[in-house]
């Protein structure tokens, strides 16, 4: 029996309530149809009795007590899958908006998925060389690794996310190259939607990407529902149809005021900056859908992109998202207005997997005392640079201005690159051999000798 | 549903739902992780039920005359009100037997490897599978005879779980006192077969199998609990020498994220010298267990040169399972920790992180639109870490043995922020306190404790230990190490000013042999193979060549001679590779060449 019921008992932001309904499932999804003939979806959030609280993904401007049939669909919000949706472009809750009509599902999944199986993870071990030397050297991103860009507003986080999808390559051992990319826009501008599909286009991948948008001025609550398609079409791609999927998230401070304005409107009690207490589990049940698993080839990497307001990293958003990703890759406001492109600043980024994923087997026998000299190199040089700013660099010792001068080569050489240019893992540990060259060998505490003695020349 | 009726029969000591609450009590209200059931009146407060057609586990959190609160432990999406709920009468128990060890579970004690073949790869609501392998057969031998007495504690069996874990049967503290009736004979059965019949003090015939059942939000009962004299040795040079914990101690790591909480979680489940090891893995990253998992199957126990993963339970409940089992995680891990602590053993249980756990609370009690205090936290918070951390101890077991546990809790403060409630309240009831430093991780120093901030209240309770077992010396090279570090740090403050180098020779003395310690000591390599764990004898001897190191040169610069020619000798240089030089056995020999390199060099600087 299908029942249509007419009218609202309450409009509050973006929540109506509804009384004496039968037969509702929690989080079942609605359709609304407004007196003028316009449709909007919903989804029910809370159930008291026969009462129920629906969540109006378009928003609720136009409802009142009783313009509005109501029709309960019987499932959840649901993602019709196939192989078909590469190439495509979807709203953000998942519906086709580049007009070559519906999606023929072969599959029809939950979006909010289910936890993977600790069981049944494989632990990430596979390196994917981005041909950028900071991040292939010193925060290695691993296949099947949850890896955010934290940047600000006018940094090339974009530009970068860009390169690293161009260029990224696997070094497969399986021999499986199938690749995708999944590409989630929420609460971006339309140039920048406008500038990734561009960018796929031109570099001749966009028969591999699915896309979808939910742009500035789209619904808040399609902005909630937007990362979960996303991953959902991700899995499907990775662990259904054994490809390589790389998915780009931006951007997830955007995602995060959305939950923050549909939290307030339903009431909650707000925990830091008005963010709801279940933040961390809200952003960890979209990060943690990341990863390989037993008895599956394909594979999902994240690469979430957030702006950190006021370049805050302890903004309640990057922080929680730094308590469940692997590591990040954090992007600095002084080298980006230096022009220093990518403007990766090297001390807060981090790349928890790649202890597993370099040496001899993957990469090169001193890429990990490498990284670590570098890291540890690169900190002496900024305490020798605030050293310098009080007392002026004339009256630095002479080991402090050696260090100076490695981190004007460090910035100008290692990290600067161009935006097309793809350099190989030899060319970039051997350049921080270069470098490293510049400082004597007693100040190597991170090396092992045999590895200095194999890859270390001293100049003057 | 059949299958679920199945199992709850199976298991021993639960009362089962009459027909009668089959009929009654229905979902009225649902809300995320919470459930709410009208009029009831048959539940009582932390029982245990089954929500839904598809059972999911829930526990009872909340009775008025009108309402029952209930929180799921799983997923709620598709709940139709109306659908039934069933009462168990008994509140949240885990079973306790042989199987624990080795094995991985989810946060209300359910076996994660039997759920992949179940579900597979993603993990689906409502499974049914019991906690402990059904089908196994153990090596039973019955160590009562018919006449025996038994009260709480008592061993009437042994199994051997593990290679390295002995497991006893223990008369379980619900009983009482009793006589045994009847003796199976040594040999091999399954987890719920019989092996004792006992006739307790009404008459009543109890049958014993090999496990036993134990409400989580319960402390298992003890004779009394002691002060601990004996530390956990961590082979973590700045734990075991700055900042050691006895057994039965108490510890946390707070740390901002990147800072090593979960790396130095690792390296203490890892090489502490622990009997057991409870590793909770309480909302953190799911490739963290899988690295467990893996890593601990390959890695050899120093003492024993067995499998780390014989001693090993984990418990995972990954960011992204259900909030409410995450709350039950800690609760299932203590418990399990106080069963083995019972048989004699010495349990060392992890945490991390009970910020997590603590958002798990507040989540919940949002839910329940209880009043918040702090920073939306309930403000119950402090007293439920207070029970927590208070279950550890070093005690004295019904059934005569010694045992202890030892919580080492990790905390991810909001924003690296120490003064938030949760790091704050857990300060109060813990006595160690290992500070992870941001800056020191960027730096790449790692462990990243920060010496300044970090502090212990048990090494005077130790001190007699450390007498008899490395020598009075060691609490003397303890002071002057910690010492050093104490004069660096305001040296620094004039350096970070003028530079080094217009220090006087015996600052710049404390500033280059507090290097040494810094380097050479403090930082140690989680990837080196000798590195990773020390022995404790070694970490003496280490500090006595840094002090011996620290001595001779005094002597140079009390005598005038400029120190640049000593540090121009790449001695300290050579000091600080020593942990990669110097191997874990038979250091005696390398330990003398230091000392007479030290010697020797600081001659040839005073003859030049």
């Amino acid at each position: 029996m299908i029942l249509d019921y007419i009218g609202v008992k309450e409009i509050n932001g973006s929540l109506i309530v509804i009384d004496d309904v039968e037969d509702a499932f929690f989080e079942e999804t609605v359709d609304i149809r407004l007196d003028d003939g316009s449709f909007r979806q919903g989804r029910i959030v809370q159930m008291d009795g026969k009462r129920i609280v629906v969540q109006v993904f378009e928003g609720t401007r136009e409802i009142s007590l009783d313009n509005t049939r109501t029709r309960l669909r019987g499932r959840p919000m649901e993602m019709p899958l196939s192989p078909e949706i590469l190439g495509r472009v979807f709203n953000g809750a998942g519906d086709p908006i580049d007009g070559l009509g519906a999606i023929f599902p072969d599959k029809r999944v939950n979006i909010n998925g289910s936890p993977i199986n600790p069981v049944s993870r494989v632990y990430p071990k596979n390196y994917i060389h981005t041909g950028i030397s900071s991040i292939d050297t010193l925060m290695t991103l691993i296949r099947g690794q949850k890896l955010p860009i934290f940047s600000g507003s006018g940094m090339k986080h974009n530009e970068l996310a860009v390169q690293i999808a161009r260029q990224a390559s696997i070094t497969d051992k399986d021999g499986n190259n199938n690749f995708a990319i999944v590409f989630a826009a929420m609460g971006v501008k339309n140039d920048v939607a406008e500038y990734f599909r561009r960018s796929f286009d031109e570099s001749g991948v966009l028969q591999n990407v699915v896309m979808f948008l939910n742009l500035a001025n789209d619904p808040i609550i399609e902005r909630t529902l937007t990362p979960r398609c996303a991953l959902s079409a991700a899995e499907y791609l990775a662990f259904e149809r054994d490809m390589h999927v790389l998915v780009i998230m931006t951007d997830m401070t955007a995602y995060a005021e959305a939950l923050r304005e549909f939290s307030s409107s339903k009431g909650e009690i707000p925990g830091r900056k008005g963010y709801p207490g279940y933040l961390y589990s809200d952003l960890a049940s979209l990060y943690e859908r990341a990863g390989m698993v037993h008895g599956k080839s394909g594979t999902v990497t994240q690469l979430p992109i957030l702006t950190m307001p006021n370049d805050d990293v302890t903004h309640p958003v990057p922080d929680l998202t730094g308590y469940i990703t692997e590591g990040q890759i954090s992007l600095d406001r002084s080298l980006d207005a230096n022009g220093i492109y990518p403007p990766v600043g090297i001390l807060p980024s981090l790349s928890r997997l790649m202890k597993d994923g370099i040496g001899a087997e993957f990469t090169r026998d001193d890429h990990k005392s490498l990284s670590d000299q570098l890291f540890a190199s690169y900190a002496k040089c900024q305490d020798a640079r605030s050293l310098a700013s009080v007392i002026g660099e004339e009256e630095l010792s002479k080991k402090d201005k050696r260090y100076l001068e490695f981190g004007r080569l460090f910035e100008s050489k290692f990290i600067t690159q161009g935006y097309n240019e793809n350099r190989s893992i030899e060319q970039s540990l051997n350049l921080g051999w270069e470098l490293l060259a510049t400082l004597p060998r007693v100040e190597l505490d991170r090396v092992p000798e045999d590895i200095l003695d194999k890859y270390y020349i001293e100049k003057e | 549903m059949k299958k679920i009726r199945e199992w709850l029969w199976s298991e021993p000591e639960t009362h089962l739902l009459s027909e009668m609450s089959l009929m009654e009590n229905i979902i009225y209200g649902i809300n995320g992780p919470v459930v709410t059931v009208k009029e009831a009146r048959s539940f009582s407060m932390m029982e245990m039920v089954y929500v839904g057609n598809e059972r999911l586990v829930g526990e009872v959190i909340g009775i008025t005359d009108k309402f029952t609160t209930i929180q799921v432990y799983e997923e709620t999406t598709g709940l139709t009100l109306g659908e039934p709920i069933y009462g168990t009468g008994s509140p949240m128990n885990v079973t306790l037997g042989p199987g624990i060890m080795s094995n991985i579970f989810d946060g209300i004690a359910r076996p994660l490897k039997e759920i992949a073949q179940e579900s597979g790869t993603f993990i689906a609501r409502g499974s049914a599978a019991a906690s402990l392998d059904q089908e196994k057969v153990w090596d039973v031998t019955v160590l009562v005879k018919e006449g025996d007495e038994l009260v709480s504690g008592d061993v009437y069996a042994e199994v051997p779980e593990t290679e390295s874990v002995m497991h006893k049967c223990m008369f379980s503290p619900k009983i009482g006192k009793a006589t045994v009736t009847k003796v199976y004979p040594n040999g091999k059965y399954k987890v719920n077969d019989t092996v004792v019949e006992v006739k307790d003090a009404n008459g009543k015939t109890h049958e014993l199998s090999l496990c036993q059942r134990w409400p989580i939000r319960a402390a298992r009962p003890v004779t009394k609990r002691v002060s601990s004299t004996i530390p956990l040795i961590t082979g973590q040079r700045i734990q075991d020498t700055l900042f050691p914990i006895t057994k039965g101690g108490t510890a946390c790591i707070p740390g901002a994220f990147g800072s090593g909480k979960t790396m130095t979680q690792h390296q203490l489940a890892k090489w502490c010298d622990a009997d057991i090891i409870i590793y909770v893995g309480c909302g953190e990253r799911g490739n963290e267990m899988t690295q467990v998992l893996e890593e601990f199957g390959e890695l050899i126990d120093p003492r024993t040169g067995r499998l780390l993963t014989d001693r090993t339970v984990l418990i995972a409940n990954t960011s992204n399972m259900p909030v409410a089992a995450r709350e039950a995680s800690i609760y299932t891990g203590i418990t399990l920790a106080e069963y083995y602590r019972d048989m004699g053993y010495h349990v060392a249980m992890m945490a991390d992180s009970t910020s997590r756990w603590a958002e798990a609370l507040r989540e919940i009690s949002g839910r329940l639109e209880e009043m918040p205090a702090e920073e939306g936290f309930p403000a119950y918070l402090p007293s439920r870490l207070a029970e927590f951390y208070e279950r550890a101890g070093y005690v004295h077991n019904l059934n005569g043995t010694e045992g202890s546990i030892s919580i080492i809790g990790a905390i991810s403060p909001a924003g690296g922020d120490f003064s938030e409630p949760v790091t704050q309240n857990t300060m109060r009831f813990t006595r160690c306190f290992w500070a992870l430093d941001k800056s020191l991780a960027y730096a790449r120093h790692f462990p990243a404790i920060d010496w300044l901030a970090s502090y212990t209240e048990y090494f005077n309770d130790l001190e007699d230990w450390y007498n008899e077992n490395l020598g009075e010396e060691y609490a003397v090279y303890r002071s002057t190490v910690n010492n050093l570090l104490q004069e660096e740090n305001k040296l620094m403050e004039i350096v970070k000013l003028v530079g080094a180098d217009v220090l006087p020779d015996d600052q710049k003395l404390v500033i280059e042999i507090a290097r040494v310690i810094r380097v050479g000591y403090l930082q140690q390599n989680a990837f080196h193979p000798d590195d990773t764990y020390v022995p404790i004898e070694k970490q003496r001897d280490m500090m006595k060549i840094i002090v011996h190191l620290y001595n001779k040169s005094s002597q140079l610069v009390a005598a005038s001679v400029p120190l640049d020619g000593l540090l121009q000798t790449g001695l300290y240089e050579r000091v600080i590779k020593m942990k990669y030089e110097i191997p874990n056995k038979d250091i005696e020999k390398y330990v003398a060449d230091y000392i007479d390199d030290i010697d020797k060099t600081v001659a040839s600087i005073v003859s030049a």
